[in-house]
């Protein structure tokens, strides 16, 4: 489809802006997912499609959870630019000041991707005055203070993601990061036992049921696939399947490159 | 009180598209139309019979003029309900029946509900469309529409009636047929004015008749009057074949058709010519006097317009 | 006078019918059930704002482009095919010739909306699986629909009661048009300077103001309209309507009816065709 400034598209409408914004909403889901299969690394046309959308139908909240999820990560994850993602929130926080979900947006945006934690406390608190907003908003800025950096903080904001949305690429992406998020926290807690059997015995572990056992972890640890994870000769823990969580950042294998998979399933 | 007075009906077209010239349609026209006559408005082709016909209906506005239709002036919506009209081919709502249409026209008109279909099958039957029922108009042919055209004319018995080339598009037996209708229509009391360029048919229907040409009025009167022999000859005719010697020596013009012999002479050898047939013991068929046809004297007419036109340009 | 207002109302309705018009209906009925069963695939959250959306505006389309259609022949047709004539040598005036063919345009739309209001409803039930109270607002879109119906038939009637049928058309739909962004043109109108503000200003008050009609988008998102709103479009469309009626009465009134050239060339060759049928029994 022809991009055109949003204002031309909205005159050209004839009042009727609400279904071409649907219209383009769908070009922006199938844009998005299309690329994204084919593991794209490049996005340029998703900002000024939501963009569009957005202008012509103002109210459409789908539309920009979507550019919070997509716009501002990196390829190719997202197209990338989260300045463009901020300014698409202020844009349905001006439209919709009543609507609690967008300030959530806006705040997941400064903390998610520009760690921009100040920001997103901003945001946050902003949106707990909106009436009727939830009341984790006032939770979340005030964790942003201080435990910003800590995986229940992130874990937190992926579930509101998932369960803010009803859209399927959304959640999508947030059910990857949780599992990712699981990853990487079993992984960095393994890797404490590691070092705290290896400060207690004077060697690394032979195996994760020694370790297991020696820690005291209920069995051999699993990952969100109930596969085990491996201890590595080096003493470093590995997830069985790097390719199967898209977002992790421990536990991976030397010199390894992530793939992008959308899984289906409930954390 | 004449049904119709035409006072002045003028007509003047702007034609073209840039520079936009007079085009006249219709000259001052006079024209009265006696209660109770069939009064034949004859021309040829373009000459304003329409035209005067729309601005009776009140379709177009004249440049100067006016008239009167049943004593009253011709723009007052009243009248319209005494009067009917048919105009040149006409063409209906495709998608109607004839009923259907019949009856859209007789409650426009003003027919009472209860009357209405007894009226519509009436004027159906009369116009000989008896078995219509349900088809629509778009599948009717020329000759049928015309005949719905009639229909939709008289359904609401007006007191004059308005026809233009009611004939077109009627076979023989049609043309007849309404000949026989206008014929009832003066027999009712109605008056009814029709325009054609078929001279025949206004010869054996009109009292009188108006000729226009080039939006002019040529000539205004009774057919008897304008087809008045001024020949004097007459026409004979017996049974047989042969001419006798004597018909010959009257000078006569003799023609053979069939079994019967014609023969013009003039009005003062009659007795002559019947002498000589009883001396021959021919059976004498008929003796009538020639005359002028309308044809004729339409021609002559036009043609000394033209005459007149050519000297004076 | 009123009887002969409504019998040519009800006959321009028949004609309309019997032409077919109604199986808009059809297209219309299978553009909605594909869209209600394909929106799922896209977000099953705005499967309503979609349905709502797509329902209101094809309800919104298909009814001015019928309008449109139909109304530029309203007039000029029957000129051309001479069924003017028989009826006008009747105790008709001309005002009620016209005021009868809009009546008679506008329930034809009426009548077609209504049926396309239960196929959205029905829409509707299908993704959401029951009615909601919001979903009264989606009468509120279809009132201010039927109003757009009203100016757009008034115009398509004006323009045909002087224009050919070409011409009409596309007067008719450039004024739907511009009238669609009529709130931006008078914005342009009070920024500009001398004569073309007096010309921008001109235009966008004559033009009609669809902008205020068009609630879809906002009903769609289950915002409620403001009464205010209801009352100023009622008495904005009654009255631009009338204005639109009053015009073409007007000039019909002083129209010559005669035949145009194109036309006696069209009739020349239906009289060519018709002598190439067999006479009548």
């Amino acid at each position: 489809m022809f991009i055109t400034s949003p204002k031309v598209l909205k005159r050209a409408s004839l009042g009727y802006d609400g279904l071409l914004a649907d219209i383009y909403w769908t070009r922006v889901v199938q844009y998005f997912g299309f690329r994204h299969h084919n593991h794209s690394l490049s996005y340029n046309l998703l900002a000024p499609l939501l963009e569009i959308t957005t202008h012509l139908d103002p109210h459409l909240v789908v539309a920009y959870q979507f550019g919070a999820s997509f716009l501002a990560p990196a390829p190719p994850s997202g197209a990338g630019q989260p300045e463009r993602a901020i300014q698409l929130m202020e844009y349905g926080i001006q439209n919709n000041p009543d609507n609690w979900h967008l300030y959530y947006d806006l705040g997941f945006v400064y903390y998610m991707n520009l760690k921009d934690y100040k920001k997103a406390a901003d945001a946050f608190a902003r949106g707990s005055k909106v009436p009727n907003a939830h009341p984790f908003l006032r939770l979340l800025a005030a964790q942003m203070a201080e435990h910003a950096g800590e995986f229940d903080t992130a874990r937190m904001m992926w579930t509101a993601t998932y369960q803010n949305s009803q859209d399927k690429l959304i959640r999508q992406n947030a059910v990857e990061h949780l599992r990712s998020l699981r990853v990487d926290e079993d992984v960095t807690n393994l890797q404490e036992a590691v070092t705290h059997f290896g400060e207690r015995m004077g060697r690394l572990p032979v195996s994760m049921s020694e370790l297991a056992a020696a820690e005291g972890l209920p069995g051999v640890p699993v990952d969100p696939d109930r596969h085990p994870y491996k201890l590595m000769p080096d003493g470093r823990v590995e997830v069985g399947v790097p390719d199967d969580f898209s977002f992790a950042t421990r536990g991976l294998p030397p010199g390894y490159k992530p793939v992008t998979k959308f899984h289906d399933l409930q954390p | 009180m004449p049904a119709i007075e035409i006072l002045g009906f003028e007509k003047t077209y702007m034609v073209g598209f840039w520079r936009k010239r007079p085009k006249c349609a219709l000259s001052p026209l006079h024209l009265t139309v006696r209660d109770g006559e069939i009064f034949g408005f004859l021309g040829p082709n373009g000459a304003g019979k329409t035209t005067t016909l729309k601005l009776l209906m009140g379709l177009v506005f004249p440049t100067a003029g006016s008239a009167r239709l049943l004593g009253q002036e011709w723009t007052d919506p009243r009248v319209k309900a005494q009067i009917g009209f048919l105009p040149e081919q006409p063409y209906f709502y495709d998608h109607l029946t004839a009923h259907e249409l019949l009856n859209y026209y007789a409650q426009l008109s003003g027919v009472p509900g209860k009357e209405r279909s007894r009226r519509v099958e009436a004027m159906l039957q009369r116009v000989g469309l008896p078995e219509v029922k349900g088809v629509q108009l778009r599948k009717f042919s020329k000759g049928m529409l015309q005949r719905v055209g009639i229909a939709q004319a008289i359904l609401h018995d007006p007191k004059l009636v308005f026809f233009d080339e009611p004939m077109s598009g009627l076979d023989p037996m049609g043309r007849r047929e309404v000949r026989d209708l206008m014929e009832q229509l003066k027999h009712e009391g109605k008056t009814v004015f029709f325009s054609t360029h078929i001279l025949s048919d206004a010869e054996a229907l009109c009292d009188r008749v108006a000729i226009i040409h080039k939006g002019e009025l040529r000539g205004v009167g009774a057919v008897e009057d304008l087809t008045s022999s001024v020949q004097g000859k007459v026409e004979v005719i017996w049974q047989g074949t042969q001419v006798p010697t004597s018909m010959k020596a009257l000078g006569a013009e003799c023609h053979v058709t069939g079994d019967t012999v014609r023969a013009i002479i003039s009005e003062s050898q009659q007795d002559a010519a019947i002498d000589a047939l009883r001396r021959e013991r021919l059976r004498l068929i008929s003796i009538v006097p020639v005359r002028t046809s309308l044809e004729a004297y339409f021609v002559e007419k036009l043609q000394r317009a033209e005459t007149t036109a050519g000297r004076m340009a | 006078m009123n009887a002969r207002i409504g019998h040519i109302a009800s006959n321009t309705f028949r004609e309309a019918v019997r032409d077919r018009v109604l199986y808009n209906l059809i297209a219309f009925a299978v553009l909605l059930s594909g869209a209600a069963i394909l929106v799922g695939q896209i977000s099953i959250d705005i499967e309503k704002l979609v349905v709502i959306n797509l329902g209101l505006t094809a309800v919104s389309l298909f009814g001015i482009v019928i309008a449109i259609f139909i109304g530029i022949g309203l007039v000029s047709k029957e000129i051309e095919k001479r069924t003017l004539y028989t009826v006008l040598s009747r105790p008709v005036r001309r005002w009620e010739f016209i005021v009868g063919k809009f009546f008679g345009l506008a329930g034809t739309l009426v009548v077609n909306t209504f049926f396309m209001a239960i196929g959205v409803f029905a829409a509707l039930f299908y993704v959401a699986h029951k009615f909601v109270r919001a979903d009264a607002l989606i009468l509120i879109a279809l009132y201010f629909i039927v109003l757009e119906f009203l100016i757009i038939c008034s115009l398509a009637l004006l323009f045909s009661s002087f224009s050919s049928p070409l011409l009409s058309a596309v007067f008719a739909f450039s004024l739907f048009v511009i009238g669609s962004f009529a709130e931006d043109l008078r914005g342009f109108a009070g920024m500009a300077h001398g004569l073309t503000r007096w010309l921008a200003t001109g235009a966008a008050y004559l033009v009609p103001n669809f902008s205020a009609f068009n609630v879809i988008s906002s009903i769609a998102h289950e915002q409620p309209v403001a009464a205010q709103l209801i009352w100023h479009n009622t008495l904005y469309a009654l009255f631009y309507a009338a204005m639109a009626l009053s015009g073409a009465v007007l000039i019909f009134e002083h129209r010559n009816l005669k035949l145009s050239s194109a036309a006696k060339l069209r009739l020349l060759q239906a009289l060519a065709l018709s002598f190439a049928w067999p006479p009548a029994p």
